[in-house]
């Protein structure tokens, strides 16, 4: 058990923001709606609230006006506190912090934050990880083993020509003996999940050597450069995991979602993903509604076939509209007799009496914010 | 230091709600869930605070636990304020005695020390069982430009009807000449909506009055209004056209459920700029598997479908296994309806299980005397074993 205060989460709300670049246009990586009422940082924030963290910082870029409207003052993750709970860090909010080229030096720009908040350890999140994980036992095997950095791992196929990662080797301890970005290879590796666990002390120090050199990867100039000088272990994950890298990747992640095992395993009752409340009214499905293997979130009014897709909050499908395998983004109108396959459109789509709308699984269709077809 | 506000709403809540049996065992009628995500008092909590109206008081009195935790700090609806907010106000123990709520102006009366520290102009009087949306402003303001002292507002029923509900009589400027309560005979078609605008000074004086002079009911109905009526104040109906739907019955409120799935009746929970607010449960999406039907139906987030669904409701985290058929029923949060079970024309509670080939209710279609038709009921936490049968009209409140 963690005991209050000794943790703080340390989100990074914009990293990965150019792997979908379509998506983080107007919003960062981790406003990105998902999997029918949620945005991605719910996932990692929930996290650290279900892991008894509770004050968590969040380390934001550009594009946070979203972000900011979700989080509000993180009530909604029991995070509206005045001993800890939630902070919001968008560049140059303090002295140091300017825009920042990598993840060191944002660390290096919420340094005084750091220290400030007293804490003994600090959990490193990004958002472009969908997963329950429970830090504690994250930390307990930080500290048991006696590492300086505790990478957070997953089995997982990886393919070079469809995922960006950071892929490592270890040896028969877990310790990280090997770490390549982005290598040349196919198959089941160790994927990094982009979480780490390191100790308020040795983080504040690898940043202000960093600073001073002018570094600024945490990746390159902190885990590849000294993967043989600091103790860097991996901790594999072992629960259900997606990782989101491109559009395909975001699109996959979705549709894992209607697996009733992936489901389970994401959404338990001990531990359940926090959101941001809409007030929206419950389903309601027509008279000529079908409905089949979909999830669908509150608020929306469905007339037509729905199967196989995602569907968030307040969506509108009119009568004799049939979609499939889709993720509809909140607020999209559906006009009646339209036919839509394989598409993702943003929030605030409108889709026109009768259009036909078809992309493929490896490239679905994708729809920006607010249009008009 | 207390801010004064024009009007505070006191809002009824302490009654048993008998008429409801197995569904107000362990709660008040306040809190018995409706439409898929609510439960009855989120519509008058709701209707205060989109009406301009941030200070409430909440009189509770019987089984308020539920209620209690479900009001909270009133945060849902908007009402966690510095200055007002919502209040729940339980009967309480003075120097001379503790007493509880004895009638509706009593329990009013009993709390005129909350009313007093916002020093309002007016109080709007609300009941715990009715769904509707109404801008309570607008009432108020029909009351001022009226001058009137209390003001009653009023809807337009059938002389069946009338003759089960409090009945007003009005001049043409709608000034209230005569009161009378379930008449058998009804003068008019003007029913009482049991909500009430008072100008507070005169409401203070007459819940006084009608204190001391002890007649026993201690009633708004009953004693305040005629009252007031006798010595010549000044009494409006105010009429409201929107839909108003007493929820007091098992039928009523399964009818009231049932209207929301029909698209000639005038309440839109989707309406954006006059949201019913409530207290949600954090749950994932809902999710209608490959083998479901789902038609005309309203179902919440946390519900897995994997049966049929037609005209139903089905709220937060409830389960319709693959087999199951679900028709023309309420389906409270957390139930479970296994595989072969068939509920029609029923309610079931919240958290119960509804076992394999159970069958609850029947369609009145296949009664053959109708007068032995009505709606299934089954209680909150009731486990039905399999291949159990609940009758129509039946009233289950233990496991079977």
């Amino acid at each position: 058990m963690i005991s209050k205060n000794k943790v703080l989460g340390l989100i990074f709300a914009s990293m990965h923001d150019d792997s979908v670049i379509d998506l983080t246009k107007k919003r960062t990586m981790g406003s990105i709606p998902f999997g029918g009422r949620y945005r991605l940082i719910d996932f990692p924030l929930s996290n650290m609230v279900n892991s008894e963290i509770t004050q968590v910082g969040v380390i934001t870029k550009s594009n946070y006006g979203s972000l900011l409207d979700h989080l509000g003052p993180g009530r909604e993750w029991d995070l509206a506190r005045k001993k800890g709970g939630l902070d919001l860090l968008p560049p140059y909010s303090r002295v140091d912090s300017g825009m920042y080229r990598g993840r060191l030096e944002a660390l290096n720009g919420v340094r005084d934050y750091i220290q400030h908040t007293s804490s003994e350890y600090v959990v490193m999140s990004d958002c472009d990880i969908v997963t329950t994980i429970d830090y504690r036992d994250v930390l307990d095997f930080h500290i048991e083993s006696g590492a300086d950095i505790t990478v957070v791992t997953g089995k997982a196929f990886y393919d070079s020509s469809k995922a960006h990662a950071m892929v490592v080797g270890t040896d028969d301890n877990n310790r990280i003996t090997d770490i390549m970005i982005n290598p040349q290879m196919s198959g089941e590796c160790n994927l990094c999940l982009n979480m780490f666990v390191i100790s308020n002390e040795f983080l504040k120090e690898l940043v202000i050597t960093s600073a001073s050199k002018g570094k600024y990867s945490f990746s390159k100039d902190v885990l590849q450069a000294y993967t043989d000088e600091y103790k860097i272990m991996a901790y594999e994950h072992k629960g259900y995991f997606s990782k989101i890298d491109n559009i395909a990747g975001y699109y996959e992640a979705n549709m894992a979602l209607l697996d009733t095992e992936n489901r389970n395993n994401l959404f338990n009752k001990v531990a359940p993903i926090y959101t941001k409340i809409r007030d929206n009214g419950p389903v309601r499905y027509g008279i000529e509604a079908n409905i089949k293997n979909s999830l669908i979130a509150d608020g929306c009014v469905i007339e037509g076939t729905v199967e196989n897709c995602v569907i968030c909050r307040g969506v509108k499908i009119g009568k004799d509209a049939v979609v499939k395998n889709s993720v509809l983004m909140q607020d999209t109108f559906v006009d009646e007799k339209c036919c839509i396959d394989t598409v993702i459109t943003d929030k605030n789509v409108e889709i026109g009496e009768g259009k036909v709308l078809t992309g493929s699984s490896s490239y679905p269709l994708y729809i920006g914010k607010g249009a008009k077809i | 230091m207390y801010i004064k506000k024009e009007c505070v709403a006191m809002l009824l809540a302490g009654g048993q709600g008998s008429r409801l049996y197995a569904l107000t065992q362990d709660m008040a009628k306040p809190a018995v869930p409706y439409g898929g995500k609510y439960r009855i008092i989120d519509f008058p909590l709701s209707n205060c605070i989109n009406s301009g109206i941030d200070t409430v008081g909440v009189l509770t009195q019987y089984q308020p636990l539920v209620l209690n935790d479900y009001i909270g700090n009133g945060q849902p609806w908007d009402l966690d304020r510095v200055h007002g907010g919502v209040h729940v106000l339980p009967p309480y123990q003075t120097s001379l005695g503790a007493s509880w709520y004895e009638g509706t102006a009593n329990a009013i009366y009993q709390n005129m020390s909350f009313i007093e520290r916002y020093d309002p102009e007016y109080v709007i009087v609300l009941g715990g069982d009715h769904i509707y949306k109404m801008d309570y402003s607008k009432m108020v303001d029909f009351h001022k430009k009226n001058n009137a002292d209390l003001t009653i507002a009023v809807q337009q029923v059938s002389l069946e009807e009338a003759s089960r509900m409090g009945i007003m009589t009005c001049e043409e400027d709608f000034r209230v000449t005569e009161f009378a309560e379930k008449p058998k005979e009804p003068k008019s078609t003007l029913a009482s909506m049991g909500i009430y605008v008072f100008s507070w000074k005169k409401m203070k004086k007459y819940l006084i009055e009608n204190e001391n002079a002890d007649t026993g009911s201690k009633d708004f109905g009953k004693d305040i209004i005629p009252a007031m009526l006798d010595n010549g104040e000044r009494l409006f109906a105010y009429t409201f056209e929107g839909y108003w739907k007493d929820v007091g019955t098992l039928d009523s409120l399964w009818e009231a459920n049932m209207d929301l799935l029909s698209p000639s009746v005038p309440l839109d929970l989707y309406e954006q700029n006059w949201k019913i607010y409530s207290r949600n449960e954090n749950m994932p999406p809902q999710y209608i598997g490959s083998t479901a039907e789902v038609e005309n139906s309203m179902i919440t987030e946390g519900s897995t479908i994997n049966g049929k669904v037609d005209f139903s409701i089905i709220f937060a985290g409830a389960t319709v296994e693959e087999g199951a058929t679900v028709n023309y029923s309420i389906v409270m949060p957390g139930t479970v309806v296994k595989a072969g079970a068939v509920v029609e024309y029923a309610i079931v509670g919240e958290d119960c299980v509804i076992h394999e080939n159970a069958k609850i209710g029947l369609s009145p279609e296949s009664v053959e005397n109708r007068d032995e038709w009505g709606i299934a009921v089954v209680g909150h936490n009731v486990d039905i074993s399999e291949g159990a049968q609940v009758l129509p009209k039946q009233i289950i409140s233990e496991d079977m």
